[in-house]
């Protein structure tokens, strides 16, 4: 099936607000190349669990799409039209189960040598959209903060290598009851400025006490989710005729409910946190990249004005990942240090990827100790301070 | 950096990658530039005859990217290749793979010269015919002279394709250790939970055999190891590459091939997403590579007519690419996740000259083709001339 044979009665299995919004721009949706289309309906299907920022942008983009003449609809998806596909990729249900076509086609192109092409379309479409809708700068300035090395006492090679030159080092933090003062800054605020899912507290191990302001995803919390998680791969695994590809198309359709999340839970944000664990990889195993992955994904999905991501240290790499009982894994400190060390850079990297990154503002601290790097249009680049802030004054520096 | 980044093209950022190594290693490693050296060919035919030649290739795997290899920050973690290696190498700064960035799709199409579209976790067997193939066919060497030892059990079908002209009997023997290892330790296997870990892109899947893979039994017939000290021996090890090395070290002793193919896959750990776990796995396949060429220096069968080959399958994604996430995985197909580099050394290989111009990954089995005085009618790629 083509795009232009799309019939209303096809959207009846999508949620009742993507339903709305694909009906609403079903003829926009005919116009668009089947190279194309399925990506577009992948973020669709799931418009009910979408977070505010995400759903803008989606309406934004097809309105964009359904406003353009024929002629500029053809210069826009020009490359994409140029993509050949197979019989194959067309005779799928890529209404209804889009994300498995995109898995599909992903491979089609590699192994037809037309990556390079499809990525040159996607680029080209990007920037058209990027210009004739500009991204909404945030309401406030952002801020981001990293917290690393919880329970390493110490650390071999110097801290923070890829941060420093964007801003100022601080070696003589006070850092005492430093993990509160981020806390009630960032509720700060999100008490000035009540946005729904703007400020995010991430932990990669338990969440310490904070404001409930704040959007809150820890790793510990999901310790059950993970295990539910964890079983179920187990036993889809051996299952006659399963394969990588499949295992994740079955994951990717769980749902909170099945995975035991409270019934009365935020359905947008539980959604969120079963994508982390079933569309991330490595997110089921390690805290570290669990941590920095539910990071990546808030930014890219929520834009966030404020996130605090504190890492904590993750078990020691063991043959057994469908093992589910972690309490007595040994834990790797050392090693959890320099995977948030790395992990920090890339959280400012995404943030930077945000509109407003000029104006934006990205603290890191070495949990307990007196190392910090501070980014901000306040902070000289590549600077080193001998002086001996605490953290709120840090912070107070940053804008 | 702020929002998007500069529009730079593919061909411009490769040929960027390409000369910041070239200019780091002239400076800092004192390495001649292979562009203003006589053509080297005359060099390479002048040492040992191809009949008893021996060639071994190692895949520095799986996956590594510049910054954490040979771009100045980089360099920490790789000692060995830099300061043992490097000096007495040809260093090739832009090998290009233009292929599927999947570990075993990419290596059988190292191995075959031809950028293969099998699925890349599937039990398949390459579908052009791999160079173990035509060095057996065309020298009528026997399967002892050729071998494979790979990682993971997806591996298995790398030593022969499904080429008619070719294919069953003609191919590579392989081995996979950790393959071997189960089947050794069937009970008691968690004292060896950290060598057994299969595979790294798929981490919950060891994929099922379907090959000709080495049986346990030949452990003792021909690599003259008891089940006991292999066992005994692999408890003192940390890794699976550990593991694969020590049997290269046992093949080499007891069989000594002529063509010896290995796959490194450590680094892949990466897709984990820690990245101490993705460096340990650098630090030690470099490492490893320096044991493997001081051992073709010391084994008689091999030193003075050995040239070893060391190449990355290909990268890893780019921090500044926002449709991956930087170290973790290889699936934006973005130019420095395919620009990689090759060294190498030894026989026939002149030293210490670093070589700037482009190249394909599938440039490989023909090189090997021509230095051991077989063609490779099929492959894609062609002879290095600095070395063939």
């Amino acid at each position: 099936m083509l795009p232009r044979d799309l019939k209303p009665e096809q959207f009846s299995s999508y949620p009742p607000e993507a339903r709305k919004l694909a009906l609403h721009y079903l003829g926009a949706l005919q116009s668009l190349p089947l190279s194309f289309l399925p990506s577009l309906l992948r973020e669709a299907i799931d418009y009910d669990y979408k977070f505010p920022a995400e759903r803008r942008a989606l309406e934004k983009e097809l309105a964009n799409w359904a406003g353009l003449s024929e002629d500029q609809k053809k210069q826009w998806v020009q490359g994409f039209t140029q993509i050949s596909l197979s019989a194959q990729l067309e005779r799928q249900d890529w209404v209804n189960n889009p994300s498995f076509f995109v898995e599909q086609l992903s491979a089609h192109l590699w192994a037809t040598h037309q990556l390079d092409a499809f990525r040159k379309a996607a680029m080209e479409y990007a920037d058209r959209l990027h210009a004739a809708v500009p991204p909404e700068p945030p309401p406030m300035p952002r801020l981001g903060i990293t917290v690393i090395g919880q329970g390493a006492a110490t650390h071999d090679e110097p801290l923070f290598r890829k941060l420093r030159p964007r801003g100022g080092y601080f070696a003589h933090v006070k850092f005492e009851n430093g993990l509160q003062q981020l806390l009630d800054a960032v509720a700060t605020r999100a008490k000035a400025h009540p946005i729904p899912y703007g400020h995010w507290y991430i932990d990669g191990g338990q969440s310490a006490q904070h404001d409930p302001s704040l959007t809150c995803v820890s790793y510990q919390a999901l310790d059950p989710t993970r295990a539910a998680i964890l079983r179920k791969i187990r036993t889809e695994k051996d299952t006659p005729g399963m394969g990588p590809e499949a295992l994740r198309t079955t994951l990717a359709r769980m749902t909170p409910a099945e995975l035991g999340m409270d019934k009365d839970g935020d359905p947008v944000l539980q959604r969120f946190e079963v994508k982390l664990l079933t569309e991330g990889s490595g997110t089921q195993v390690f805290s570290t990249t669990f941590a920095q992955w539910a990071a990546r994904e808030a930014l890219r999905r929520a834009q966030p004005c404020t996130l605090l991501v504190r890492f904590a240290p993750r078990r020691k790499p063991t043959n057994d990942l469908l093992a589910a009982n972690q309490e007595h894994a040994d834990l790797d400190p050392a090693g959890s240090l320099i995977d948030g060390d790395f992990g920090a850079y890339y959280n400012w990297l995404n943030q930077q990827r945000l509109p407003g990154a000029d104006q934006s503002s990205f603290l890191v601290w070495y949990e307990d100790h007196g190392e910090a790097v501070a980014i901000g249009p306040g902070m000289p680049q590549g600077t080193e301070s001998a002086s001996a802030p605490d953290l709120q004054q840090l912070l107070s520096w940053l804008s | 950096m702020t929002g998007r980044s500069q529009a730079v093209s593919p061909l411009e950022l490769s040929r960027q990658l390409s000369h910041s190594r070239r200019e780091f290693l002239r400076t800092a490693a004192g390495m001649a530039l292979g562009g203003v050296l006589l053509r080297s060919s005359a060099f390479a035919r002048a040492g040992v005859p191809p009949s008893k030649r021996k060639i071994i290739v190692i895949t520095f795997g799986g996956g590594a990217r510049d910054q954490e290899t040979f771009a100045p920050e980089g360099q920490e973690n790789i000692p060995h290749l830099m300061k043992e290696l490097l000096p007495q190498s040809a260093f090739f700064t832009r090998v290009v793979n233009r292929g599927i960035l999947g570990h075993y799709v990419a290596t059988a199409s190292l191995a075959t010269g031809v950028y293969e579209t099998i699925n890349n976790f599937a039990s398949l067997p390459p579908e052009h015919p791999t160079v173990f193939e035509y060095f057996r066919k065309q020298l009528k060497r026997p399967p002892s002279d050729a071998w494979v030892v790979a990682p993971s059990n997806g591996f298995n079908r790398i030593g022969e394709s499904s080429n008619r002209s070719f294919g069953p009997g003609l191919g590579a023997r392989v081995i996979l250790p950790k393959h071997l290892l189960t089947a050794a330790v069937s009970q008691g296997r968690t004292d060896y939970e950290q060598l057994l870990r299969d595979n790294y892109e798929t981490p919950f899947y060891a994929p099922e055999l379907g090959g000709t893979e080495f049986e346990l039994q030949q452990l003792e017939e021909i690599l003259k190891v008891s089940v006991d000290d292999f066992k005994s021996h692999a408890r003192t090890l940390s890794s699976p590459d550990e593991l694969s090395v020590y049997i290269v070290r046992q093949l080499m002793r007891q069989v000594a091939p002529s063509l010896l193919w290995i796959t490194m896959h450590d680094i892949d750990i990466a897709h984990a997403g820690a990245y101490s776990l993705y460096i340990d796995g650098i630090r030690r396949t470099d490492r490893l590579c320096a044991e493997l060429w001081k051992l073709i220096q010391t084994e008689p069968e091999y030193a003075g007519k050995t040239t070893l080959f060391i190449l990355p399958d290909f990268g890893r994604d780019s921090d500044e690419d926002a449709g991956g996430n930087g170290f973790q995985h290889h699936r934006t197909g973005d130019p420095l996740s395919r620009t990689t580099w090759l060294l190498a050394l030894g026989e026939g290989v002149r030293k210490g000259v670093v070589y700037d111009r482009p190249m394909d990954s599938t440039d490989l089995v023909p090189t090997v083709g021509a230095m051991m005085g077989f063609s490779t009618s099929l492959a894609q790629g062609k002879p290095i001339s600095e070395l063939a």
